[in-house]
């Protein structure tokens, strides 16, 4: 059994830890706050993006010379993943989770023996994917250094994509990134965005004649790359809120468990504190007994 | 019958501006400027950089963008932009810092044709803002 002196040394170096993820906890809870706010303010920026580009898709007549990132090059050869993780760890199964979701979808493409390019946004998502993926791995891209998102970075992020398309280094392009749902659920997403994937809002969409100025194609041509800027800041945005959310949950289980840790060596501490003093005691009266 | 229909502009931060009672809407679209009322056919268009003047019956304002689409249905004009400024907050300083940085950019080799253009619309409609 461990020594008193031990046992205390344990239970402050357990409260000090306490007192780290505590104050973690209240960091990632202010900053979720912000992020979640940013995440729903860009809503409305996206998805009026997605209906106009449904919209003028629906429209379009001519659907052989239509902009190939709308209709893909028609071959599904080579894929392009673009795995988005945070930069810092310590926030639960955040990253864990995308990439599990991420290399299902690997799995699936090498089995199809179709080419695997990987893009990784974030330093964790490439800690975690370069060991078994590393020669997959064309580019990584961390923003460590901006403070806050911005859609500057998601640009930047769109227009190597779109660089690479044109290109023709693949066909299939598809991001991975957390959709915040609340603070503890957060579901690991996977978009397709080359060729862009109409979903089911099809039929909500209106099949009202729009007047174009100037024609489809030119708006078209100019709008899908901004649409993949826009999406991949949209996955930018969820993500920033589902690391805080993720960190804020698994911080405030840390505190929770070290609490009960300290409880737990507290009374083991006692235990033997309270044993010394017995034995000593049994050691004193016995002794005074054989005198 | 009101004259007067929905107008929101968003950039990808946030919803920049939603406005229930708007009379007229005036967009620099990319073909010329555009006033859009109410009953307006159902349009999509592209802006280049310019002002977006928003008048309701008992205000006027303005909006300088550099970039942005505008969509138009059901009497509910969107325009989406991922840069826009409230006239009332710019001042010749800022002003002149854009265009310093517009000319600084057109003056790289590696754009095309249709980038400068925009570029020199931004640098023009900048300096035109200026005079006022």
């Amino acid at each position: 059994m461990a020594s008193l002196d031990d046992l205390k040394k344990r239970i402050s170096s357990v409260k000090s830890t306490q007192k780290i993820t505590k104050a973690m906890k209240m960091v990632a809870a202010a900053k979720l706050r912000r992020a979640q706010e940013n995440a729903e303010k860009g809503r409305p920026y996206s998805e009026k993006m997605n209906n106009i580009i449904l919209n003028l898709s629906n429209g379009i007549s001519d659907k052989e010379n239509a902009p190939k990132l709308l209709t893909g090059t028609g071959e599904e050869k080579t894929h392009l993943c673009v795995v988005m993780t945070s930069d810092r760890g310590l926030c639960g199964g955040f990253n864990t989770n995308i990439i599990k979701k991420a290399k299902q979808y690997f799995q699936k493409i090498l089995k199809e023996n179709k080419i695997l390019k990987i893009i990784t946004v974030g330093s964790k998502g490439y800690d975690q994917l370069k060991r078994q993926y590393k020669e997959n791995i064309i580019e990584k891209i961390s923003f460590k250094d901006s403070k806050n998102i911005n859609y500057f970075d998601a640009d930047k992020v769109g227009k190597i994509i779109i660089d690479r398309f044109k290109k023709n280094e693949f066909d299939v392009c598809a991001i991975f990134y957390n959709q915040f749902k609340n603070v503890i659920t957060q579901i690991p997403q996977e978009q397709q965005i080359i060729p862009l994937k109409s979903n089911e809002e099809k039929e909500t969409s209106s099949k009202d004649s729009y007047e174009f100025e100037p024609d489809e194609d030119e708006i078209l041509s100019n709008l899908l790359p901004k649409n993949i800027s826009t999406q991949i800041f949209k996955a930018m945005l969820e993500n920033s809120a589902s690391e805080q959310g993720s960190r804020m949950s698994a911080m405030d289980n840390a505190t929770r468990n070290a609490g009960e840790m300290v409880d737990k060596l507290t009374i083991q501490y006692n235990r033997s504190r309270q044993a010394a003093i017995t034995k000593e005691l049994i050691e004193i009266i016995s002794g005074a007994e054989s005198l | 019958m009101s004259e007067e229909f929905k107008v929101e502009i968003v950039n990808p931060e946030k919803s920049f501006l939603s406005k229930e009672n708007v009379t007229e809407v005036v967009v620099p679209a990319f073909e010329g400027e555009m006033g859009i009322l109410k009953d307006h056919i159902s349009i999509i268009s592209f802006l280049k950089p310019g002002i977006i003047k928003v008048y309701s019956k008992s205000e006027e304002n303005k909006y300088f963008v550099e970039d942005g689409i505008v969509e138009f249905k059901d009497n509910n004009l969107s325009i989406l932009t991922s840069s826009i400024y409230n006239m009332s907050d710019l001042d010749r300083n800022k002003i002149d810092q854009i265009v310093k940085e517009a000319e600084k950019e057109s003056t790289e080799d590696n754009i095309d044709d249709q980038k400068r253009y925009l570029i020199d619309q931004k640098i023009e409609a900048l300096k035109n803002l200026n005079l006022n």
